[in-house]
């Protein structure tokens, strides 16, 4: 079983997510329901896919969406960071990924220059002054 | 030159760090080969057909001469004390070896450089006309909103896996000297009927191997809305864009298979929903940054009127030095298409020496521009015969800027895997073939570009005369194409691509074929002030492709002697 890391821990016995999000998924028909759930799944099929990060911002900027966010699918170390930046709060990682590492990931960058999900005011309006 | 906040500063350091440990990983086995390759190509890196080859961000070509030493120094030590200046303004190192480029790259860091996002699908180094801050036909200055744009671009978390690699090009003059038509999206800064400045953005351009002039999407978008509808453009081409074919997977297929209205469209549709939020540019930004760039602090001078003496200096005043918003000023192209040089290629030994030209002559700063050239931007008029002496015993003073023997072309299969076909000897052949100044004169403006490959990373689709190598059944041959143009740096002349005259021809025969293709446009211009690729579009293909076809076996020396009587 893939290992659930949420909240810088590993999630012993992760509840099954609600709606799995394919990349081609359309989000306005599915407007109505997002606020209903408290997990949705986001699959990443390849390591080099991008679709899900613009989706998990949507979600979370466009749609409200605010229970757990899964990154699900090719979900590796080198990812995590961004994927957090973008909305998600959950990473099932794929097979083989060494969780430790895989934690230490998030600090890999202390700021990021632009406006996400995890931080709407872009580096830019903080910056001020300097 | 941007100078770095401790943010921007620190921002590199982290990228160092972790591509170090990736490197590491990848060297113990713990990261697979084509993870890691995903990694290691947004930082530039390449496995190539000899060794690897590191693409080293120059952003919009701007650098400081203590930036051009360090370039000088690694090159001397982590490669072969060379390196090649590319048509995305970058410089490329062709054989460090991997374990080394995490050192390779803190020692950058060390001068606030990186190799960041210098390949790989993400939005690449931001290009810009390379007379910015100087040029008199100046709207704005391009540099400050390609470093805002380099902010936005670096590390951003959504547009990180696009579908395919992505270039911007910013155009802050009345002449376009960025190629704003062939990229994916180009932005063309334009003053409205109140003087508010804007962008006029052109999206889905580019080369390769379907070659697209882009469209213009927005005639024009006031400057606090950049990011935003940038961002509408990539979320829209993110979500959209094609991962199913590599071949048909840039945002030109997109706006293609879409149609541009549509494509507008759902750009709008999404761009109403991010416009005036948090990340709409402030005025505030623009000044923050305008104010960390360092400016050079002119004198009160006069414009010096040189007279024509017919001399080499003469030559070199007329074809590489360019006019200056500042009385007294020059801008001066160094040239880096010297006959026998592979075009862009410059020793450690000569970056060191152009650096101290920069210290001395113009500030202690320098461009690289897109064609392969460097720029001294600033250097004081009265002072061109000094700098025109110590370029000319550097072998750097060949008065050949916008004519025929600056040749842009790719490294090709001298360096490249993709590479079908060599591109270095070929332009090396021409060069020698056209050696004659007077004639080279005559022949007048002529942008010759060269690609080893139909990814077309040599232009050649916007040369005047483009030539591409092509592989037959394990020969390599070269097809022509005529008429193709960057950008409207002439009134009139708008971006367009380039038309091939038929079959291809053997490398041998390349030469000649150039110069019967010069033959036929000497006989029909009207006077020197219409250039080649304007009788091209005047008259058309069809009376070169004939001569060509008719002349191609004659030899030049017979041909000339011929032509002379």
């Amino acid at each position: 079983m893939p290992t659930l890391i949420k909240d810088q821990r590993i999630v012993e016995q992760p509840s099954p997510p609600e709606l799995v999000l394919e990349p081609t998924d359309e989000l306005a028909v599915l407007a109505d329901r997002i606020g209903t759930l408290n997990v949705i799944a986001v699959n990443f099929p390849k390591y080099g896919d991008g679709r899900g990060y613009s989706i998990a911002r949507l979600l979370r900027e466009r749609y409200g969406y605010q229970g757990e966010l899964r990154a699900v699918g090719v979900v590796a170390r080198d990812h995590l960071q961004q994927m957090a930046q973008c909305g998600f709060d959950a990473f099932q990682l794929r097979e083989g990924e060494d969780v430790q590492d895989a934690l230490r990931a998030f600090g890999d960058f202390s700021e990021a220059y632009q406006s996400s999900a995890a931080q709407p005011v872009p580096l830019f309006r903080r910056r001020v002054g300097r | 030159m941007y100078i770095y906040d401790d943010i921007d500063q620190q921002l590199v350091d982290e990228r160092v760090a972790q591509f170090r440990d990736q490197t590491r990983r990848f060297i113990e086995g713990q990261l697979a080969e084509d993870d890691f390759r995903a990694l290691r190509l947004r930082n530039g890196l390449y496995v190539q057909r000899y060794a690897p080859m590191l693409r080293i961000a120059i952003p919009y070509g701007l650098l400081s001469s203590k930036q051009l030493r360090k370039l000088a120094d690694v090159a001397r030590r982590y490669d072969r004390g060379y390196g090649h200046f590319s048509t995305r303004q970058n410089l490329q190192l062709n054989w460090p070896k991997l374990a080394e480029v995490p050192e390779l790259l803190a020692e950058l860091a060390t001068v606030q450089m990186h190799a960041i996002q210098t390949s790989g699908n993400c939005v690449r180094n931001i290009t810009a006309d390379h007379f910015a801050g100087v040029a008199r036909d100046e709207i704005v200055d391009s540099f400050v909103w390609c470093e805002l744009i380099r902010q936005w671009s670096t590390f951003h978390p959504e547009f990180n896996y696009l579908p395919r690699k992505f270039k911007i090009a910013v155009n802050g003059a009345v002449a376009d000297r960025a190629a704003t038509f062939v990229h994916d999206i180009g932005l063309h800064a334009l003053n409205d009927s109140e003087g508010e400045v804007g962008f006029r953005v052109i999206v889905g351009g580019g080369l390769g191997r379907t070659p697209v002039v882009g469209h213009v999407i927005r005639e024009f978008l006031p400057w606090p809305h950049l990011l935003t509808y940038l961002d509408a453009i990539l979320r829209v081409y993110n979500r959209h864009g094609r991962r199913d074919n590599i071949h048909k997977a840039r945002i030109k297929i997109l706006v293609k298979e879409r149609g541009v209205d549509r494509f507008r469209d759902e750009v709008d549709a999404e761009w109403a929903q991010l416009k005036g939020g948090p990340a709409t540019v402030t005025a505030e930004e623009i000044r923050r940054i305008d104010g960390r760039f360092t400016r050079p602090q002119y004198e009160q001078l006069q414009d010096v009127k040189v007279p024509d003496t017919k001399t080499p200096f003469h030559a070199w005043l007329k074809r590489n030095v360019h006019a200056h918003q500042q009385p007294g000023y020059a801008a001066v192209t160094v040239s880096l298409k010297k006959t026998g040089v592979p075009p862009g290629d410059v020793t450690s030994d000569q970056m060191e020496r152009i650096a101290e030209l920069a210290d001395h002559y113009s500030f202690a700063e320098l461009r690289v521009t897109h064609e392969q050239n460097l720029v001294l931007a600033d250097v004081r008029q009265t002072e061109l015969h000094g700098l025109w002496l110590e370029l000319r015993a550097l072998g750097l003073a060949t008065p050949n800027i916008g004519l025929l023997t600056n040749i842009i072309a790719c490294p090709g299969g001298d360096f490249c895997s993709l590479a079908n076909t060599k591109s270095i000897p070929v332009a090396e052949a021409i060069q020698r073939r056209f050696d004659d100044l007077d004639y080279l004169h005559d022949i007048g403006e002529l942008d010759l570009n060269i690609s080893g490959c139909m990814n077309a990373c040599g232009h050649h689709h916007v040369g005047h005369i483009g030539i591409l190598g092509v592989d037959k059944n394990g020969e390599e041959w070269y097809q022509v194409e005529i008429g193709g143009n960057q950008g409207e740096i002439r009134p009139g002349a708008p971006a367009s691509l380039g038309k091939v005259i038929g079959p291809s021809f053997a490398r041998a025969d390349v030469p000649n074929v150039i110069e019967r293709l010069i033959e036929t446009y000497l006989e029909l211009r009207d006077s020197e002030n219409e250039r080649f690729v304007d009788v091209v579009h005047r008259a058309g293909v069809e009376p070169f492709k004939k001569y060509v076809y008719a002349n191609l076996d004659q030899r030049p020396a017979n041909r000339r002697a011929a032509l002379a009587a």
